[in-house]
């Protein structure tokens, strides 16, 4: 399968929507995959973190958002602080999150969280959880 | 009896480690003919070099040996000592026991020991049959000949020419100048190469010691370095340049269409031309092959407009002769012609452009007026691909090296590009972006940032028409995708290889080449801008792909070199070069035929070998062709060959 790339792509509204609301220069990445090197998520994850700002310079804009990987991210800004370009990933998963969320899609729902779980997890991580995954 | 003195070097360990030194000396001291034999860390370092002054001076030695590393090292250093105190420095010999012995020998380190001491006794024996030479002084011309009239060539002459030397600047077309004058903008200050350029072009124009001679060739070199004679094939122009005052109306009256060099096809340009407006000298020439009164005997519109009478259809090519001390070589580049990759088109497309194509369209005095239209239908590329590496770093089908210049041009054309067309996009493949200039990494990354130019990690596969578009068929490594861009242009950074004529100029002038024909430097990192035959310089392009200010800083440094050269009345030669025993040599030539510098002939009179001392670089291959042993080369000759090879046979 050839993936078709244009002007569709690089001037897509879902790349503006993203730069917009993390406020960074998407194409400030340059690839060297440090970020994806050092990610203490990385095993859960489906696509590397740098592979996901790929798929957003490429405007690949369904299979991003249909990733696991903007989801696991816990937002811990270890690629942040050592990213060599300042490119602050963290706040380009947020903005794939608040993506998602603004179209009122709930990613965590309360209620189809187990008794077992809730019994077992601490108190700020579903405080936290639903913050971060719920519209 | 020979009164030798022997120094055996330590190198540190790199001897030392290996070879026992200590045991060398001792067992050397009682060689015949040594009066002397020591051992140290670092000969050559200055408390050496005196131990070596002082005991030349004690023990009266008539003779030295230094057993340390190769005598490309440093032969001239010890030879320069031991001349310090009065000895004749050919009486120094290297005996080679790092190179030759302890490096190649690590493993074992007795037979090592055991070899080193047969190199110092053959190195003695050697000794003993030396002569005190004296190094032969020659003359020399101060005027220099630079070949190539490109950015590399005009720095050189105005270099030498502002020192006081004459200069006498070649170049095959009728203007200089060169590619640099067609580029839109330069990396990575994005300023105009023509405002640049032709200040220095005008100076080169009006300096009092640069003879131009533009629209020549060099015909043929004789001679060596301090002389060379030099003769120069004045193409005819069939304008009188003395009589044109330069005013064009011959061009706008000539009613030929052809398509234009200088713009890379891309525009129409007269039979009777000159290069571009600013051109130096400015005065146009007529391209017999496509004047209509050289192909159909009518027309000459253009004689009829010349109000000073300075077009001639009779002239014909003059020689001029030029006495020259030293020449540099700066006959530059061309790009491979795009119509060799047949996957990406054969070059019958014609949206899909080569990297000096694209600069013309985006250059603000270009055909386009710098607005880039394709040239099919002269529309507006809205989508346009770059790719990289064509030709380059292709082992298999075409070059093996890397061009070195196309990352960075291909970063400013897609920039100027999105410069001129901003709701345009572009794309670029590349396999590695080699940024390794000041401000170069930060260019590109404007380029990416600014700009958005999107970089796709991989090689195009396949460029194919589709109606009006042109599909790009390539991959991204970076995410593993098979790639797909229907493109309204592609433009392709194909590889920079010699200018055309560079390689029959490096055949004219015996020079040596790689084998993709740019001139081969005489050491790759130690000297980078001489050749490996003496008098010859290497500038710009022609010596290997290059951008402009590595270019200007070779022409520089080419220039120096023949300032340096300049700076002395008279040449010393080297005295080790061939001589011949007249009493011997039958004349049978085999000397003459075999010898590369061209510094043999046959005595008219007596056919008895001649060689030409000054020219002579001591290569030895006469001797070894000489059936009768007449011909030696001096202190090299065969009973000291033999003698060697004795030493070092004997249990």
């Amino acid at each position: 399968m050839r993936t078709e790339i244009s002007i569709k792509n690089t001037k897509s509204k879902f790349l503006d929507k993203v730069e917009e609301l993390s406020g960074e220069n998407i194409y400030a990445c340059y690839q060297c995959g440090k970020c994806s090197a050092g990610c203490p998520s990385i095993s859960e994850m489906d696509i590397s973190p740098n592979e996901i700002i790929r798929l957003v310079q490429l405007g690949e804009e369904k299979e991003v958002l249909n990733s696991k990987a903007i989801w696991i991210c816990a937002s811990c800004f270890t690629c942040v602080t050592r990213c060599p370009k300042g490119v602050d990933l963290a706040k380009i998963m947020e903005s794939l999150r608040q993506i998602t969320l603004r179209k009122n899609v709930d990613y965590v729902n309360p209620l189809s969280i187990s008794k077992e779980v809730l019994s077992q997890v601490p108190q700020i991580a579903l405080v936290s959880s639903l913050r971060k995954f719920s519209s | 009896m020979s009164r030798i003195g022997v120094f055996v070097c330590h190198c540190g360990l790199n001897i030392a480690g290996t070879v026992d030194v200590e045991k060398i000396a001792k067992l050397i001291s009682d060689y015949p003919g040594v009066v002397y034999a020591t051992d140290y860390m670092y000969m050559c370092s200055d408390p050496g070099q005196d131990m070596i002054k002082e005991v030349v001076k004690e023990k009266n030695l008539d003779g030295v040996v230094v057993a340390a590393c190769s005598p490309t090292m440093h032969e001239t250093t010890f030879r320069n000592t031991v001349a310090s105190v009065g000895l004749n420095p050919y009486r120094c010999e290297i005996a080679n026991i790092r190179e030759q012995c302890s490096w190649v020998h690590q493993e074992n380190k007795k037979k090592a020991t055991e070899k080193a001491v047969k190199i110092i006794e053959a190195i003695i024996e050697k000794l003993k049959l030396d002569k005190s030479l004296i190094p032969l002084s020659v003359p020399i011309t101060k005027r220099a000949l630079v070949i190539g009239g490109g950015i590399a060539g005009i720095q050189a002459s105005l270099d030498i020419a502002d020192s006081g030397y004459e200069v006498v600047l070649v170049e095959k077309n009728q203007s200089i100048g060169g590619h640099m004058l067609q580029l839109s903008e330069t990396f990575p200050t994005l300023d105009c190469p023509q405002c640049i350029a032709t200040p220095k072009m005008v100076q080169v124009g009006q300096h009092p010691k640069i003879k131009l001679l533009a629209y020549s060739e060099v015909e043929e070199v004789s001679g060596y370095v301090g002389n060379f004679k030099v003769k120069i094939r004045r193409k005819a122009a069939f304008v009188d340049w003395d009589r044109c005052t330069g005013c064009g109306l011959c061009m706008e009256k000539c009613p030929v269409r052809v398509p234009s060099e200088f713009d890379e096809l891309l525009s129409k340009r007269k039979a009777i031309y000159t290069l571009f407006p600013q051109a130096v000298p400015n005065k146009p020439v007529i391209d017999a092959d496509n004047c209509i009164y050289f192909t159909k005997g009518k027309c000459r519109a253009c004689e009829k407009n010349c109000s000073v009478k300075a077009i001639d259809f009779e002239q014909k090519d003059t020689f001029v002769e030029e006495d020259i001390g030293a020449i540099i070589v700066a006959t530059g580049y061309d790009l491979m012609n795009k119509a060799e990759i047949s996957e990406y088109g054969s070059g019958e497309y014609e949206d899909v452009i080569d990297g000096l194509q694209i600069e013309r369209l985006l250059c603000p005095s270009g055909p386009t007026g710098g607005i880039p239209y394709r040239p099919s239908d002269g529309k507006i590329p809205k989508e346009v691909v770059f790719i990289q590496c064509v030709g380059s770093r292709d082992p298999e089908h075409y070059y093996p090296y890397c061009s070195k210049i196309c990352c960075m041009y291909t970063v400013k054309q897609a920039m100027l590009y999105k410069h001129a067309v901003p709701d345009g996009q572009a794309y670029v493949f590349y396999m590695d972006i080699r940024c390794n200039g000041k401000g170069y990494e930060e260019f590109l990354q404007r380029g990416i940032e600014e700009d958005r130019i999107l970089y796709l990690r991989g090689r195009v596969s396949k460029v194919f028409k589709d109606r009006d578009k042109i599909k790009v068929w390539g991959a991204d490594t970076l995410t593993g995708r098979k790639i797909e861009i229907s493109a309204d242009m592609v433009v392709l950074a194909t590889a920079m290889i010699p200018s055309k004529g560079a390689k029959k100029i490096a055949e004219k002038l015996r020079l040596a080449t790689d084998d993709y024909s740019f001139l081969t430097e005489a050491h790759p990192k130690l000297r980078p801008v001489e050749s490996l035959t003496a008098g010859y310089f290497l500038a710009g392009a022609a010596q290997g792909p290059k951008d402009i200010p590595e270019t200007v800083a070779q022409a520089s440094g080419a220039a120096s070199k023949v300032l340096s050269l300049f700076s002395k009345d008279e040449l010393s030669h080297e005295p080790i070069i061939a001589s011949v025993d007249e009493e011997v040599c039958v004349g049978c030539g085999s000397c003459v035929s075999i010898c590369a510098y061209e510094a043999i002939e046959l005595d008219s009179l007596t056919k008895k070998a001649r060689v030409n001392p000054a020219i002579c670089e001591g290569c030895g291959a006469c001797s070894a062709a000489c059936p009768s042993g007449a011909m030696q080369q001096n202190n090299f000759n065969k009973r000291q060959i033999l003698e060697m090879v004795d030493a070092f046979t004997k249990d």
